[in-house]
């Protein structure tokens, strides 16, 4: 006897999945959105797919370029932190949801090479990028771009208090800096193992250990994530936290001025670029085995070389392009410094010690 | 149907199989087939076979302290919670004051905020620098912030509560305002003290929402990943933030495979005791229509008493909120003028919103980002309860039949699970056509749904499970036809219920922040979403204007729980 009823529910969930199905389709029209229009409605022969992290992000007009002179549309496909879409790329081995990966980065290209998920791409663009970029001899990860992992401090702060910032990581074990800096857990924060790596360019593998006990003793305070030590804990930022010091990027003074509210000429932060107190992650692309789309794919990783989108790179992403040829905006000229030397820590060193270090520093500074 | 006769006949083997149908299909497709699939590619990466890693497990201290750990914060968040949302479910299921419908909506609004934008609103209060600290340090003379927020318990704590008491409020509220209040006041005339009419009628009565409020908060604090991560600090870790930096930091898959496992038993073998528990509770009672239930307030005693709790509720769950909203449109910039350190009016936030000063490819637009929003909210409504209904229905109407008994405990797995597991187990099962859909905007919905789903149905088998069988028996012996018995029977009873489990529906899917879990199109972006790509930049506009999208979808969300709370006089609500 209550058959019917069943029906009549049955009915009604079908047309509510196909309803659902069908406004799925109607949000494209309902949101065009820039992505959605940025190449005039020819017919395009070809998609290419290009895989990322949530931090990519390009020029409307830059990418127009591209496609207009390929007759291609570019889809991307943003997969999470670079971990994360490291990780779904690698599980999409065998069926991959792109032809390009852009994004891992120097902490992470030895699990993308063990992986083999990338083959090889002998770019004639490589030619105008210097050696020191070039991580990969076998040219599978191509590099793109660089950022430095830089101590940033709150210039006010040390104004008022007639103190010098600190110049060296050693100056941050002592008693004037007490309390002052906030930093990232490498374990979940990719600027806090740079630092932690910057640590261990500087100390060694066997001193960095004995380095992070002077900061403990001088009250260094460990956050989870960049935006809590940034805007929550750093006195430096809008969100006016009670520390002058923190790990950021060597770009974020110039973040500083280009967003500020109201416009400032002068950022409130500076970063510390002495000798070996930054680390440098650099940011590779590879074309994913098993692409249908091989000729796109090469034109594309040649693109992301050219000086075209290499000189797009700083203001879109806030890091800098590894093609020698490629000027920077003024603004960078203005409110940057790059360091001289950066720690050094080599990626297969990173790949082999990742999880030793990270045990050994959680044991000595969180217990 | 309750008449064992029923049982045999072919027809009532046959109404649980139909209505399980779309429900079992959609599990399957896109909860179990994922996680399977991602758990065999785990273990095929072990090295020390099925057994290695669940050994890795239980030999580590630190593991075993993160299990331990996980336990010991979700009994005394859900404790903390009930302890703050039983009164207030109360007063909302007793009383008619005016108003009651704003607060409803505005308690509503802390579940869908994205974690960072909870800590910073957090922060503002009660952090090193926050308002309380201050005023303290100023009253007192003090030099160092008395309240120690940050990398706290207390902040996890309340962090949970703050996000949870929404789920207490709603689902036992609700259950309350239809309770006939006859049969504690029977109790009171019979010599009763309140006390023990709360201890023997009440809370008995009450049992089965309470119970089902207390197992949902219980396992999304169980599950806790942001709140652990951002305002815990690095000094906490509960099985979810674990399997994330085995999964992503370390690419330790197998481990991370043990721990979903083990996090997934135990929500499993949570929701089997609660099942257990609420068969025993149940039982069928004369639901009564609001108006017969609630008072308006006479006293001036029941005003004060009234008008105190909705304070201490509405300024735990709001003020947090409206120091948030206050921030977005107040600079404490200086600007190019050092020697100007006042707080400066300013809706500059919210115009940048609209523009695309640096020609990015994937800005998109406020008004755009809800839209989308909204979208997905609507398609998640729409999905969960077109499987969560007819899943409610036969939990309820067969409570004996065996597989009942077996699907009810299933159906809350999805809540239990780690978000980036399954993320990456979309990735690698869902990757054949027809259901190629790891870049489908599509998955979104459907992700969305099964967090939702098991809300649905737990908001609605307590009120489908109290109607009296014989009102149904009635009607059909009067001739109504099966289909009108549920449209006038059932749908009626249930309608407020139902309205709950839209609500919830709605609200995680507004909230839910998909980018870790699963690969995103980034020309549909929801909110959450956007205020991350800001949040996640240096520079004082950025960190203005993730407030203010985060103020837009408060207000979206609060607009959207207040149409939700309407529609009831329209339709089925009341009987």
């Amino acid at each position: 006897m209550h058959r019917p009823s069943s029906l009549v529910i049955g009915g009604i969930v079908l047309v509510i999945l196909a309803l659902s199905s069908c406004t799925t389709a109607a949000m494209e029209t309902l949101f065009p959105t820039s992505q959605s229009t940025s190449v005039p409605t020819q017919e395009h022969a070809l998609t290419l797919k290009v895989m990322t992290h949530d931090s990519f992000d390009i020029s409307e007009e830059v990418l127009a370029e591209f496609e207009q002179a390929n007759n291609v549309k570019v889809q991307f496909i943003k997969s999470g932190d670079t971990g994360t879409a490291l990780n779904k790329a690698i599980l999409s081995r065998e069926n991959p949801l792109a032809d390009v990966f852009y994004g891992v980065d120097n902490t992470f290209l030895s699990r993308a090479l063990n992986e083999d998920i990338f083959e090889p791409y002998d770019s004639p663009l490589l030619a105008a990028i210097p050696a020191g970029f070039k991580l990969d001899l076998e040219s599978r990860a191509l590099p793109v771009d660089y950022g430095d992992v830089c101590l940033n401090y709150d210039k006010g702060y040390f104004v008022q208090q007639g103190v010098a910032p600190p110049m060296t990581l050693k100056d941050l074990s002592q008693p004037e800096y007490k309390s002052l800096l906030v930093v990232e857990n490498p374990a979940t924060s990719s600027p806090g193992l740079a630092f932690l790596l910057a640590t261990i360019g500087n100390f060694g593998s066997d001193g960095y250990l004995e380095y992070w006990e002077g900061l403990v003793a001088n009250d260094v305070l460990v956050v989870n994530d960049w935006e809590t030590a940034y805007y929550s804990e750093f006195s430096g930022s809008s969100g006016k936290g009670p520390r002058p010091i923190v790990v950021s990027y060597s770009s974020s003074p110039a973040f500083e001025v280009l967003y500020s509210e109201p416009a400032v000429d002068e950022p409130p932060t500076a970063a510390v670029t002495a000798n070996e107190t930054c680390f440098r992650q650099i940011e590779f692309v590879g074309i994913l085995s098993g692409t249908q789309n091989r000729e796109l794919a090469r034109k594309w990783v040649d693109f992301m070389l050219s000086r075209t989108f290499q000189e797009d790179i700083p203001l879109k992403m806030f890091v800098f392009p590894v093609n020698s040829e490629a000027v920077l905006d003024q603004i960078f000229l203005k409110y940057l410094s790059f360091p001289d030397q950066t720690a050094i820590v080599s990626p297969d060193e990173i790949a082999l010690n990742r999880e030793v270090w990270i045990k050994a520093w959680t044991e000595q500074v969180l217990r | 149907m309750t008449k064992p006769a029923d049982h045999r006949s072919l027809l009532s083997w046959l109404q649980p199989l139909l209505l399980w149908l779309p429900p079992v299909l959609f599990l399957s497709l896109f909860y179990f087939y994922p996680l399977g699939s991602i758990l065999q590619v785990a273990f095929e990466r072990s090295q020390a076979g099925l057994a290695g890693p669940f050994y890795e497990v239980f030999s580590s201290p630190g593991i075993r302290n993160v299990i331990a750990f996980t336990f010991w914060q979700a009994a005394l968040s859900t404790l903390l919670t009930l302890l703050i949302g039983l009164p207030g479910a109360y007063l909302f299921a007793r009383y008619e004051f005016r108003g009651k419908s704003l607060v409803r909506a505005l308690t509503a609004v802390p579940f869908v905020l994205p974690t960072l934008v909870v800590a910073a609103a957090f922060n503002t209060l009660l952090g090193p620098r926050g308002w309380v600290n201050l005023a303290l340090m100023d009253s007192f003379h003090l030099l160092l912030p008395p309240i120690k927020f940050t990398n706290s318990l207390t902040a996890i704590l309340m962090a949970h509560v703050f996000y949870n008491t929404t789920i207490i409020l709603r689902m036992v509220g609700d259950y309350w305002s239809h309770l006939d209040p006859r049969m504690s006041q029977a109790a009171l005339t019979l010599g009763a003290s309140p006390l023990k009419t709360i201890q023997h009628v009440t809370l008995p009565l009450l049992m089965p929402a309470v119970l089902a409020a207390a197992l949902l908060v219980f396992i999304f604090d169980f599950t806790s990943f942001g709140v652990i991560l951002v305002l815990g600090g690095p000094r906490f870790a509960t099985m979810e933030v674990e399997i994330y930096y085995q999964t992503i930091s370390l690419f330790n898959l197998p481990l991370a495979a043990a721990l979903s496992i083990i996090q997934l038993t135990c929500t499993l073998g949570l929701t089997i005791l609660y099942t257990q528990l609420s068969k025993r509770l149940q039982r069928p009672l004369s639901l009564r229509p609001v108006k017969y239930t609630q008072r308006r307030l006479r006293t001036w005693q029941s005003r004060v008493f009234v008008t105190l709790f909705m304070g201490v509720l509405l300024g735990l769950l709001t003020i947090p909120l409206l120091s948030l909203a206050a921030r977005s449109v107040v600079s404490l910039e200086r600007g190019p003028d050092p020697s100007n350190t006042n707080p400066q009016f300013t809706l500059a936030y919210y115009q940048e919103l609209n523009q695309n000063r640096r020609d990015s490819l994937f800005f998109v637009k406020p008004i755009n980002a809800i839209g989308i929003s909204l979208a997905y909210a609507s398609m998640t409504v729409m999905l969960a309860l077109a499987l969560g209904l007819p899943a409610a229905l036969t939990l309820a109407r067969d409570q004996d039949w065996r597989l009942n008994r077996w699907l009810d405990p299933l159906i809350m797995l999805p809540l239990g699970t780690s978000a980036v597991t399954l993320g990456l187990g979309f990735i690698v099962a869902l990757d054949q056509p027809p259901f190629d859909l790891r870049a489908s905007p599509l998955l979104i919905p459907i992700a969305h749904t099964l967090v939702a789903f098991p809300f649905v149905v737990r908001s609605l088998v307590p009120s489908l499970r109290s109607i009296r069988p014989r009102l149904r028996q009635a009607a059909a012996v009067l001739g109504a036809a099966p289909s009108q018995v549920v449209r006038q029977i059932d749908l009626p009873l249930v309608g407020r219920a139902l309205l709950v489990a839209a609500a919830f529906a709605f609200s995680i899917s507004l909230g839910e922040f998909g980018a870790t879990a699963l690969v995103s199109r980034p020309e549909y972006p929801t909110v959450p979403v956007m205020i991350y790509r800001y949040i996640s930049q240096p520079g004082s506009l950025n960190y203005g204007q993730a407030l203010a999208l985060s103020t837009l979808l408060m207000i979206a969300t609060a607009v959207g729980m207040l149409v939700i709370e309407r529609l009831r006089l329209a339709d089925i609500g009341e009987f």
